[in-house]
């Protein structure tokens, strides 16, 4: 068995359970098995585990977050939807779902139905949500980085007091939209953060072939002018007391850049087989599962049964059940639809 | 408001009594005219829209402290501030992403390439984020953002300072091309652009910045999708845009020594395109020659002329005719120069060609 390492906790991370107290933990617990379990669930609808049958619901690229869910999870719990926003790469399912937006529409848009989140017309790379301000949902490695700058100029110029937060990839590290955005964001001092999901491949390249320094914020951060933390993203207590730091820092004018060391336990998506890294590798990481362990953790306390676990899992199973079964009944999008809100009020030509 | 374009004088001469330059403040010449060049015509509708709308905000490489390198946002600084008003590093990629994710919650933004051709870095964010947002979102999200700065050759400045995009970025869905020839017609663009929910990419002409008019001092809008036609005649439709709109107007002249009549159609936006008024033209020459600064391989003379062939077949005497910016990099060389640029030369051969069917 391998040995992996994660970073050392935040400070404040041994009390987190308290300071977040039941209610908030349970929350972020249900959140995290929602999460995965629609993710499970659109992973057997490509039909990929069952070769030779017509199953095939889901089609073109799906990016999975499984293994990551206690870092968008983590930092959920700090921001008003009302006032922040959000906004991530291609893996952006879970961004959705912690957005508040119904998984009915998700999996319809993942069935390329009518009744989708938008509208049929944005597939799995394509989540939004504009009432709660999460804008996306981007295909292009790095792409979506200055746009998240860009709410943070919006909630500085308006004074609405809100934060962006970026999540990206380790893999968008090396991209010049980043260096980009991390340099107009503390020269112009907004309220950004941006979070590295380091789940330590970039497709099917290791970070360390791609990346020049191990430790991505505290490496980088500095060389902006900007705070820089890192954190055990597989741990949601860890996550939850860095993101309340970063947070607090941006609200007061000051950027952040944050490293969240994680872990995808599927491929870069539902096509890759994994064969750069080892099952081994895959074990060690399924240990410290965010999932399995705030579960143990609570049931140790006593926040949790054993009997309320099994009806966490049997409500999200249903409510999952409920969102195949609405994608399934939905209509395809009429062909009308082919050329709506290609303009946001088309322009007429005259003649 | 849309007005009726004023008496064109193609004859105007350039930088007589507009410089220097002046930012939005115009000479009043009463008869509620105002004597503005293109550049302060530009200047003027972004004031003007500031003063009504807050969520405005002009930002580029030195557009604030150093009043724009072409000078076209002069005065906007000390009028409107610093939040207003805002100096970017040469970070194309970055402001321009910045500016969508603005628009995205509640600003627009109004973003200056110092020269189109800087607005390559930033090619993803025009077209993967600003141009898509509104499909791929089901209409969820807009994107008002006008993008704006010189476009086309400048004066011998060689191969990477002298592209024109109309066509590049008319390609794509989602994108609204505007690429206006004279001041009044900037004015009236600009006002549309910053009244309505898409992204505009706002071609101007450093050669143009100059090019004086009368236009009027009250507040007017042009549609986008509506041309114009620039000189009438009976003979032969030239269409083309911006610079070349000029380049044109000049062929007609000489043309019309020997008898060629030539009418000059300026689209004045590529996208929407308003094939209409080119097609009304043509069925009354029978002629069609279109002159661009884009190349001619996917051109915006290609679709034009694909189009109309298509609506018109039975109204040509002539195949249609294409001047466009010979196919290779900008030469430095004078000579080279002038041959590879759509010339009035050029547009007299492609003309004479057309009219001896």
């Amino acid at each position: 068995m391998i040995q992996i390492s994660q970073p050392p906790r935040h400070a404040a991370a041994a009390t987190a359970r308290t300071v977040m107290g039941q209610e908030r933990v349970l929350n972020a617990l249900r959140q995290m098995l929602r999460i995965r379990r629609f993710e499970e669930q659109a992973e057997k609808q490509t039909g990929i585990f069952r070769p030779g049958t017509q199953i095939k619901k889901i089609a073109g690229f799906l990016h999975l977050y499984i293994g990551q869910e206690a870092v968008q999870t983590g930092f959920a719990q700090h921001l008003d939807p009302t006032i922040d926003a959000t906004v991530t790469s291609y893996r952006c399912h879970a961004l959705a779902i912690l957005a508040g937006e119904p998984t009915t529409a998700l999996m319809a848009e993942l069935f390329g139905k009518d009744t989708g989140n938008a509208r049929g017309k944005g597939g799995s790379m394509h989540f939004f949500s504009k009432k709660s301000r999460m804008l996306g949902g981007h295909g292009i490695v790095g792409g979506q980085i200055p746009v998240g700058t860009g709410a943070a100029f919006s909630a500085k110029y308006l004074k609405t007091g809100g934060v962006s937060v970026s999540y990206l990839g380790d893999g968008a590290v090396p991209q010049g939209t980043f260096h980009e955005s991390l340099n107009l964001a503390a020269l112009w001092k907004l309220p950004a953060i941006y979070v590295v999901e380091n789940n330590r491949y970039g497709m099917g390249t290791a970070c360390s072939r791609a990346v020049s320094v191990e430790n991505i914020a505290e490496a980088k951060a500095p060389g902006y002018g900007m705070v820089g933390l890192t954190c055990d993203g597989l741990d949601l207590y860890d996550v939850w007391a860095t993101a309340k730091e970063a947070v607090a820092l941006a609200r007061s004018g000051q950027p952040v850049l944050v490293e969240a060391k994680t872990y995808r336990y599927r491929g870069h998506s539902a096509s890759d087989a994994g064969l750069y890294r080892t099952k081994d590798e895959v074990d060690a990481y399924k240990k410290l599962d965010p999932i399995e362990r705030i579960k143990t953790d609570l049931l140790s306390c006593g926040w949790l049964t054993a009997a309320a676990w099994d009806t966490l899992e049997e409500d999200v199973a249903s409510e999952v059940a409920t969102a195949v079964r609405f994608a399934e009944d939905s209509p395809e999008p009429p062909l009308n639809e082919l050329a709506t809100h290609v303009y946001a009020a088309t322009p007429a030509a005259k003649g | 408001m849309t007005v009726a374009t004023p008496p064109f004088r193609a004859s105007r001469p350039i930088n007589q009594k507009t410089e220097p330059f002046l930012g939005r403040k115009a000479t009043v010449l009463g008869n509620g005219l105002q004597l503005l060049n293109l550049r302060m015509a530009i200047c003027q509708a972004i004031a003007e829209e500031m003063e009504r709308d807050p969520t405005i905000v002009v930002m580029g490489e030195e557009v604030a402290q150093y009043n724009g390198a072409y000078k076209v946002t002069k005065g906007l600084l000390d009028e409107f501030g610093p939040d207003r008003v805002l100096d970017t590093p040469i970070t194309e990629s970055g402001f321009t992403g910045l500016a969508v994710g603005a628009a995205m919650t509640g600003l627009r933004p109004v973003i200056e390439y110092m020269s189109w051709n800087f607005s390559f870095p930033a090619f993803d964010q025009i077209i993967s984020n600003a141009s898509k947002m509104s499909y791929m979102t089901g209409g969820l999200f807009n994107v008002p953002l006008v993008m704006r700065g010189p476009n086309g050759a400048g004066p011998r400045v060689s191969s990477q300072h002298s592209h024109a995009v109309e066509a590049l970025f008319a390609h794509f869905p989602g994108l609204i091309v505007v690429s206006p020839s004279t001041p009044f017609d900037a004015k009236g663009l600009m006002k549309t652009a910053l009244r309505q929910q898409n992204p505009v990419c706002f071609l101007e002409n450093e050669m143009l910045y100059g090019y004086e008019q009368d236009i009027p001092v009250a507040d007017y809008a042009i549609p986008f999708g509506v041309g114009d036609i620039k000189r009438p005649g009976r003979d032969c439709t030239i269409v083309a845009v911006n610079r070349s709109v000029h380049w044109a107007l000049e062929a007609a002249e000489e043309l019309a020594k020997s008898g060629i009549d030539c009418e000059v159609v300026d689209p004045r936006t590529v996208k929407p395109l308003d094939i209409g008024l080119i097609a009304e033209s043509v069925r009354k020459t029978n002629r069609l020659v279109t002159v661009e600064e884009c190349y001619q391989t996917g051109g915006i003379g290609a679709e034009i002329a694909t189009q109309i062939v298509q609506m018109c077949f039975d109204d040509l005497d002539a195949p249609p005719e294409r001047v466009t910016t010979s196919e290779n990099p900008m030469p430095y060389a004078a000579n080279l120069e002038h041959e590879t640029l759509p010339k009035p030369h050029r547009i007299i051969a492609a003309v004479r060609r057309a009219c001896s069917r």
